[in-house]
């Protein structure tokens, strides 16, 4: 179901959506979701892994990255450090026992919390493929784009990408950003079988894989 | 079939969400820029940086143009070349 939790903004406190199964049981697992256009390649993935979850007796919580989706926080405004505060807030408030990161989401989650992260994505692969997006658009409609000076423009007034409008706080954290991985099991895509739907040009649903993760996050969050 | 060929099959096949049986099927002349609805220019950054992650290659903005990706075996012959330059 959609729950709402309050979340700091830049101007003041604001309401961030939730999809949430939340039986009043535990454990109670925050996945933290991909960025940017990942989040939408694997939410159906992600959330069939919920519905699975929801069965074996886990409630789970995925939250928006504030100024994503319906967010009423700016995106621009948006930082690294900002959705890290967003998700410990998030966690706080469902009660979070465990996390699962994805992908970008290994970026910003709340390393406290036990868990697992699958296959987390450097903010410098990140950004490097949004900008490459830019390069190879602006190419086809007849401009040349230059990585390294966009680069170079992002880092003091922020950068467009793939339609995101990334302030230049967002652009400088991705740049150098790694995992902060605490003793959270990392999955690999392997375990799941099948190709990363973060790399499939079509969001799509896999069900064989939404069923390994739900196996992978039962097991590690019972040992 | 050299790595590098397997290795492209294998990205083309997780980015379209083919079976590898179809991805088998490429040939040279096969056209993926342009003819493949879902390869537009998000998809083709994301392929490109998962073949740079995959064949530990850097390819550059200014050797990505249209004729690169216009068929699987300019692609393919590219990425042969990177790597054995790399050797």
């Amino acid at each position: 179901m959609i729950a709402a939790w309050p979340c700091p903004g830049p101007d003041g406190q604001s309401e961030e959506y939730a999809f949430t199964l939340d039986r009043g049981r535990k454990p109670r697992l925050l996945i933290v979701p991909p960025m940017f256009d990942e989040a939408n390649r694997m939410r159906r993935m992600l959330v069939d892994t919920m519905r699975l979850l929801d069965e074996a007796g886990v409630d789970t919580f995925l939250p928006d990255l504030p100024g994503c989706n319906e967010s009423l926080q700016e995106f621009s405004a948006q930082s690294l450090h900002a959705w890290r505060r967003a998700m410990v807030q998030a966690a706080r408030h469902f009660g979070a026992t465990d996390v699962l990161a994805v992908r970008g989401g290994a970026l910003v989650f709340p390393h406290t919390l036990p868990g697992l992260v699958l296959e987390p994505a450097k903010g410098a692969s990140i950004l490097r493929q949004m900008i490459r997006a830019r390069v190879i658009m602006a190419r086809e409609a007849g401009r040349q784009e230059d990585s390294a000076a966009l680069l170079e423009a992002g880092r003091t007034s922020g950068l467009e990408l793939a339609g995101w409008r990334c302030g230049a706080s967002l652009i400088a954290g991705l740049e150098t950003a790694t995992a902060q991985i605490e003793g959270q099991r990392i999955i690999s895509q392997g375990e799941l079988g099948g190709g990363g739907l973060w790399l499939r040009a079509e969001p799509a649903a896999a069900p064989e894989q939404s069923a390994a993760l739900a196996k992978i996050v039962l097991t590690e969050i019972a040992a | 079939m050299s790595d590098t060929d397997s290795t492209l099959r294998a990205i083309l096949s997780d980015v379209l969400g083919l079976s590898p049986d179809r991805v088998a099927g490429f040939d040279a002349s096969t056209g993926l820029f342009g003819d493949l609805p879902e390869l537009d220019s998000m998809a083709v950054a994301g392929l490109l940086t998962e073949i740079e992650d995959r064949l530990d290659v850097v390819i550059e903005d200014d050797e990505v143009d249209g004729e690169l990706l216009e068929n699987f075996g300019n692609l393919l012959a590219f990425l042969e070349a990177k790597v054995a330059e790399k050797a």
